[in-house]
C-alpha cells in the first residue's frame, strides 16, 4: 500500500501549529537580515566603472569610493562615515548583481 | 456575366489575404507547435460562425521602404462569431505577417472590434501573438497600443474581456492582457515580459531564458498575471469555452442558468474536514460537495493556492466561490491571496454573480517579507472588495475564523447578507494560546506551576471562546448549521437574495488600495 501520510510542513500562525504544504514562492522568499553598516553592497545591479580607494586607506564621510554604472547612470558610492577601507571585493569592469558585497569598512 | 467576373475577382483577393504571411511563414508557425490565427479563431467559435472584417486593410507606413511591402490584413484578423449561439467579438494577431507586429492600421482594426464589442455589449476575445511594436511605424505604433489600453479600461466591468496569449507578448503589449478579466496561457507557447532576456543580460548581467523569465508557468504560479494555464492550445480553447458558460454576456445581464443537478454522491461533506483545527484538507472537495454536479472551475489554480477562487453553480445559477485553502500555507491570508481574491470579488460584483465565501483560516501570514511587501495595503484590497460589492454575499465559516482575517472574509461587519457557521467553527480575536497568555497573564505568573496553569487556561479559553456560539449570541452568525445542510441553506439564501437591492453612495469611483 502507498504511504498514506503525506509529508506536511508546519506553519505557525496565531499560535496554531498548522500542518500544511508550503508553496514554492513561500519557500523561496527572501529572509530578512539586519543591515550591517560596515558592509557596502550594490543597491542596484550594474557595472563597477572605477574604484577610487585602496584597501587599508582611511576615508572621510561623503568621500567617493567607487562609481557604479547602472541604467545609464554613473552612481557615486560614498563613504557612509569616517573610517578605513578594510577590503574591496570587486575590480573595475566587474558586473555586480543587486545586494552584492563590494566593500567592507572598519 | 460581369457579375461573375467581379465575384471571381473578389474571391481571388480574399484568397490572397487568407494566405497570411505565406506558406513559409505558416510552416514556421506550425513548427513552433502553434496554430495559425484563423485556425485559432475557428477552434474557439461555433462552427462556421466566424465573419471576418477589414481583410483588405493595408498598412500606412512609408519610411524604411515599408511602402513596398504588402502585409495581409496588417497582421491581425478581426471579426464576429458565436459561442453556444451567442455573439462575441474576436481578434487574433497573425504572427506569420511581419511577426504580428503592431502598426497603426493593425491597432485600428483591433480598436474597431473593441468598439463594436462595447457597443453591442458582447464579450471580447483577444488572441495575442506578436513580436511587439512595429519599429518602422515609430510613435504610431505606440499610439495604437495606447488606444487599445484606453478601450480595455473603458470596457472593464461592462463586457467580459478575455486575453489569450499564444506567442510572444512583450513590452507595452503586455498591458492589454493585464487590463482584461481573464488571461489564458499555454506551456512553451506563451511568453510575456516588459524587458526581454537580452536587455536584462546586457544591462544587469542576469542570464535567464524566456521561459524562466515570462513563460506560462511563471505567470501562472509566480506573478499572478495569468488565470488559466494549459499544456496545449486545444486544452486552452476548451478552458475558454468552459469559462464562457459561467459568465454573463455583459454587466446588465445574469449568467445563463442550467438545469439543477445534485452533487455527486461519492463526496461526503462530513468526511472532508478534520475536527482538529491544525489538520489540513482540500477545501475544493467541500466546494464540490455543494455545487451542481460537483462541478467547479478553478481560476488561478497555481497562484497563491492558499485561497481558492472560481465558478460553480448552485440551483443552476453561477456562483463565485472564495475559499481559504488549509492544504496550502494553512489557508492564511497574505499579499498574493488577498490580491487574488479581491480582484475576483470585484469581477463577480461587476457581472452580477453572487459570492459564496467558505472560511477556514488561522489569520495573516507572519513574516518580515510579508510586512515589507505591503500586506497592509494588499490585505486592505480584500476588505475593500467585499465591502464595496452589492451582489448577494454569503459566508459559511467552516473552522478557523480568527482576528483580522475573520473580518476580511466577508463577515457580517462588512455587510455580508448571510453568515452561517458549522459547529466546528472557531470565531475569536486570536488563537487560544496567545489569548490565554494575555488574558490570564497574572494567574499564570502567580501560579505555583505556571506551565500547568497556562495549559489549564488555554483549555479554558478554548472551551469558552473557540466555538461559533459567542458570535452567534451577538447575531454576527445567523445560524449554526450541520455540515450536511450547507447546500440547501445556501440555495435557500441565494433564492432569498435574488432581488437584492443595495445602494452605495454616489461617486465617480472609489480609491481602492491598488
Amino acid at each position: 500500500m502507498e504511504d498514506q501520510t503525506p509529508k506536511y510542513d508546519t506553519l505557525i500562525v496565531n499560535t496554531f501549529e498548522c500542518k500544511t504544504y508550503f508553496t514554492k514562492k513561500y519557500q523561496n522568499r527572501k529572509h530578512w537580515e539586519l543591515p550591517n553598516p560596515k558592509e557596502i553592497r550594490s543597491y542596484i545591479p550594474g557595472t563597477i566603472l572605477e574604484i577610487m580607494v585602496e584597501e587599508g586607506q582611511a576615508a572621510k564621510e561623503g568621500e567617493t569610493l567607487l562609481i557604479l554604472e547602472a541604467m545609464k547612470m554613473k552612481n557615486k558610492v560614498q563613504m557612509p562615515f569616517d573610517g578605513i577601507v578594510k577590503s574591496i571585493h570587486v575590480k573595475a569592469g566587474d558586473k555586480v548583481p543587486k545586494s552584492e558585497l563590494i566593500i567592507e569598512l572598519e | 456575366m460581369s457579375l461573375k467576373r467581379n465575384i471571381l475577382d473578389l474571391r481571388k483577393r480574399k484568397d490572397e489575404v487568407l494566405k497570411g504571411g505565406g506558406d513559409k511563414a505558416i510552416e514556421k508557425q506550425v513548427a513552433m507547435g502553434k496554430m495559425t490565427a484563423r485556425e485559432r479563431i475557428k477552434a474557439i467559435l461555433d462552427e462556421d460562425s466566424f465573419h471576418e472584417y477589414d481583410m483588405f486593410v493595408e498598412h500606412t507606413a512609408r519610411d524604411f521602404d515599408m511602402e513596398k511591402k504588402v502585409l495581409h490584413g496588417d497582421g491581425v484578423i478581426i471579426g464576429t462569431g458565436t459561442m453556444y449561439g451567442q455573439p462575441v467579438c474576436i481578434y487574433a494577431q497573425d504572427f506569420t505577417v511581419a511577426g504580428g507586429s503592431l502598426g497603426l492600421m493593425h491597432a485600428r482594426k483591433i480598436t474597431k472590434i473593441m468598439d463594436h464589442a462595447v457597443k453591442m455589449r458582447v464579450p471580447l476575445i483577444g488572441i495575442n501573438d506578436s513580436g511587439g511594436a512595429r519599429i518602422q511605424e515609430g510613435v504610431n505604433s505606440l499610439a495604437g497600443y495606447g488606444e487599445i489600453f484606453f478601450r480595455n479600461t473603458m470596457a472593464s466591468g461592462v463586457i467580459p474581456q478575455i486575453s489569450v496569449i499564444l506567442g510572444p507578448c512583450a513590452g507595452g503589449a503586455v498591458y492589454s492582457p493585464a487590463l482584461t478579466d481573464f488571461v489564458f496561457v499555454v506551456e512553451n507557447i506563451s511568453k510575456m515580459f516588459i524587458t526581454g532576456p537580452n536587455v536584462i543580460k546586457t544591462v544587469l548581467g542576469e542570464d535567464i531564458s524566456m521561459e524562466d523569465l515570462g513563460g506560462a508557468r511563471v505567470h501562472s504560479e509566480i506573478t499572478g498575471n495569468a488565470h488559466f494555464y494549459s499544456q496545449s492550445e486545444q486544452e486552452c480553447f476548451e478552458q475558454i469555452k468552459k469559462l464562457i458558460t459561467y459568465i454573463p454576456w455583459n454587466n446588465t445581464q445574469k449568467a445563463k442558468t442550467f438545469p439543477e443537478i445534485e452533487p455527486k454522491s461519492d463526496i461526503h461533506i462530513e468526511d472532508i474536514v478534520p475536527v482538529d483545527p491544525t489538520q489540513p484538507y482540500d477545501i475544493r472537495n467541500v466546494i464540490k460537495s455543494i455545487t451542481d454536479d460537483s462541478e467547479f472551475l478553478e481560476i488561478m489554480e497555481l497562484f497563491a493556492p492558499n485561497i481558492v477562487i472560481g465558478f460553480g453553480r448552485m440551483n443552476g445559477e453561477t456562483i463565485g466561490f472564495v475559499a481559504n485553502q488549509p492544504k496550502y500555507l494553512a489557508g492564511v491570508l497574505d499579499c498574493d491571496s488577498s490580491d487574488k481574491a479581491a480582484r475576483f470579488i470585484r469581477y463577480c460584483d461587476s457581472f452580477n454573480i453572487p459570492i459564496v465565501t467558505l472560511e477556514d483560516m488561522p489569520g495573516y501570514l507572519p513574516g518580515v517579507d510579508q510586512e515589507h511587501a505591503g500586506v497592509i495595503r494588499h490585505g486592505a484590497k480584500l476588505l475593500y472588495a467585499y465591502s464595496e460589492a452589492t451582489v448577494p454575499k454569503i459566508t459559511v465559516i467552516i473552522r478557523k475564523a480568527y482576528g483580522g482575517g475573520y473580518i476580511a472574509m466577508n463577515s457580517r461587519h462588512l455587510h455580508a447578507d448571510f453568515v452561517f457557521a458549522w459547529p466546528t467553527a472557531e470565531i475569536a480575536v486570536m488563537g487560544p494560546e496567545g489569548a490565554a497568555n494575555i488574558v490570564f497573564r497574572k494567574e499564570i505568573m502567580e501560579a505555583e506551576n505556571p506551565e500547568e496553569m497556562r495549559q489549564l487556561k488555554i483549555a479554558e479559553y478554548k472551551e469558552k471562546f473557540a466555538n461559533p456560539y459567542v458570535a452567534a449570541a451577538k447575531g454576527y452568525i445567523d445560524e449554526v448549521i450541520e455540515p450536511l445542510q450547507t447546500r440547501s441553506i445556501l440555495i435557500h439564501a441565494l433564492e432569498v437574495s435574488k432581488n437584492k437591492v443595495d445602494y452605495r453612495p454616489e461617486k465617480k469611483h472609489g480609491i481602492p488600495p491598488f
